[in-house]
């Protein structure tokens, strides 16, 4: 069965407008800048906060469900395991608290530990764990009631980088395996991209776009999540093989189009040059350098000109420039390299 | 450092010299007298049941002032704590005013049910508690309010009901603060004087607990006095020092 969410929350300077659908098994990642409600919207799903949202699954509505009688299990962002418990009575909390009895709720509890590879765990109280052994407890715990909707608060964010990697490979097989609907809220592009089936981008409480991971990389449609993904990005209207740019400047494309259109093209695919280059079929223009930021194996530029636009360079290069803010240089684009599709 | 020091010496030096004028030799008929065990019982029973009621009312109390929903909450928390910066003795004025066979609501405790509290052990109990019940609420308050609600939420995410939520989650992780409550609470039912004698008054067997019969002792038996006074300042270092160990020390 499908859940269809239509949550609407008002507060004082914000208002939640998202209408959201999660087939079975599918895990669907609420993605956005802080501040942009996603986990408002987890809330509101979970009926942590009063809001007139409709939330429908099958022939039940969860509308006048308080939280503690909605099927549901929440990892939330530090976890927030019960520390005078075991680890083996926090994954038997929500089966305790559903009325199961004692023996069955820790047998099943201890299924659920040796699930997450934490079977010799059982009695460690939460503080003795490791972050990403806590997280592990914290989705088991939720899993363990059997929910109909598995909401997930920025489950990775806890982490340090190295026990992310694993921990993100751990969650998506977990995810794989749960049958019923997920939504996971991050603000994260890498956790959403790997762990979700589709993406729904939200902005200041309105869903801007959606779609498959691969489609928003592709064809972002708003800064936000060309920056997430990346990409230099414009909006643009076309004229044959020439775009002029919104915001000043034009290019040129390969194939023909016409309209109004996002321009997309990787900051890899840009060249600089002290001079103009002279005699190829590629877009010039002047710009100046506005910032420099060494990233892993490459540098990032930032330049200012008609338009702005983001450039990776090799370290060679840097060198051979001796860049520094404020250098007058020529930016270089083939026209290949360009992508747009429809506004 | 001197200020310190003056400040340390004044707090102690008054407990050493009462162990100093202690009658050694008298010491032990004097503590087993029958005057004394009984005012001792007396004393044991009556801040224990006072501590007793202090919880069954005061936590709930201490809930609503934490997390309740409640209009005017501060002024609230402000009048819980009166009780404890009024002299006991207005206090036990003011239970006669309400409880006394002609107060407010005594009167009609003593028409409908025959029941007359003060001067009573009951009274000496009712006035322990209304004295003591503060220091266990804002107690209790402070550790609720510093829990983080978040793991109520949690629970509830889990299908707990509220009272179930308060039971496994709320009330363990703010166990030290109410045991550390209920610690100062007994120790100041303990102690109650002014608000006892003045609504319970004062008859042996009944409502003359060690701190009122330590007064007595003073005019007629100094020596008494001062092994009362002894065992009172035992019996309260003791509970604090064995509760401190167990739960306000280390970790739990």
């Amino acid at each position: 069965m499908t859940l269809h969410a239509a949550l609407h929350v008002t507060r004082e300077t914000f208002a939640l407008d998202v209408d959201l659908t999660i087939e079975p098994g599918e895990v669907v990642a609420l993605l956005g800048p802080n501040g942009a409600g996603k986990t408002t919207a987890l809330r509101a799903l979970a009926g942590l906060l009063v809001s007139d949202s409709t939330i429908r699954l099958g022939e039940s509505t969860w509308d006048d469900l308080p939280a503690e009688r909605r099927p549901i299990g929440v990892v939330f962002q530090d976890y927030l395991l019960f520390a005078h418990m075991t680890a083996l009575d926090n994954v038997a909390f929500g089966l305790r608290a559903r009325g199961t009895r004692k023996a069955d709720a820790n047998a099943v509890a201890a299924r659920w530990l040796d699930q997450v590879g934490l079977a010799e765990f059982a009695g460690a109280k939460p503080r003795t764990l490791s972050g990403g052994q806590a997280q592990r407890v914290a989705l088991a715990r939720a899993l363990a009631t059997d929910p109909e909707l598995l909401l997930l608060d920025e489950p990775l964010a806890a982490l340090d980088a190295s026990t992310r990697l694993r921990v993100r490979s751990e969650l998506g097989r977990h995810l794989r395996d749960y049958p019923g609907h997920t939504l996971l809220v991050t603000h994260d592009p890498l956790d959403a991209m790997v762990l979700a089936d589709r993406l729904v981008i939200l902005e200041n409480g309105r869903v801007v776009q959606h779609g498959t991971p691969r489609e928003v990389v592709r064809q972002p449609r708003t800064d936000y999540v060309a920056h997430l993904v990346g990409l230099n990005f414009y909006r643009g209207t076309a004229d044959g093989t020439e775009i002029h740019l919104d915001e000043g400047g034009a290019l040129t494309v390969a194939e023909p189009v016409s309209g109004p259109v996002h321009v997309v093209f990787p900051p890899s695919a840009v060249s600089l040059y002290p001079e103009k280059p002279v005699g190829s079929p590629r877009n010039t223009w002047p710009a100046t350098v506005a910032g420099i930021e060494q990233h892993a194996h490459t540098t990032r530029v930032e330049l200012d000109g008609t338009p702005t636009v983001l450039a990776d360079i090799t370290t060679a290069t840097v060198a051979e420039l001796r860049l520094q803010p404020g250098d007058p240089l020529w930016v270089s684009l083939k026209a290949t390299e360009i992508h747009t599709y429809p506004r | 450092m001197l200020p310190a020091l003056i400040g340390l010496a004044f707090l102690l030096v008054p407990l050493a010299g009462l162990l100093a004028k202690a009658p050694w030799a008298t010491l032990p008929s004097q503590l087993f007298s029958p005057e004394v065990g009984q005012a001792l019982q007396l004393s044991l029973v009556c801040a224990s049941l006072a501590t007793v009621i202090c919880l069954l009312f005061g936590v709930p109390l201490a809930w609503l002032l934490a997390r309740g929903d409640v209009p005017g909450r501060g002024f609230l928390r402000a009048l819980v704590t009166v009780p404890l910066v009024l002299p006991p003795v207005v206090g036990g004025v003011a239970l006669l005013l309400v409880l006394g066979r002609r107060g407010l609501v005594g009167q009609y405790l003593d028409q409908w049910f025959g029941v007359s509290l003060p001067f009573t052990t009951t009274g000496v109990v009712l006035a322990e508690a209304f004295v003591a019940m503060p220091f266990l609420v804002i107690s209790v308050e402070g550790a609720l309010r510093a829990a983080d609600p978040r793991f109520e939420e949690a629970a509830a995410t889990l299908g707990a009901s509220r009272w179930l939520t308060f039971r496994r989650v709320t009330l363990p992780s703010v166990m030290p603060g109410v045991v550390a409550g209920t610690v100062l609470c007994w120790a100041r039912a303990l102690g109650e004087f002014g608000a006892t004698i003045t609504f319970a008054g004062n008859f042996p067997g009944k409502t003359t607990t060690m701190p009122l019969a330590v007064y007595l002792a003073l005019e007629t038996d100094p020596d008494a006095a001062i092994v009362l006074s002894i065992v009172l300042l035992l019996v309260s270092v003791g509970v604090l020092a064995g509760l401190r160990d167990r739960w306000i020390g280390g970790a739990t």
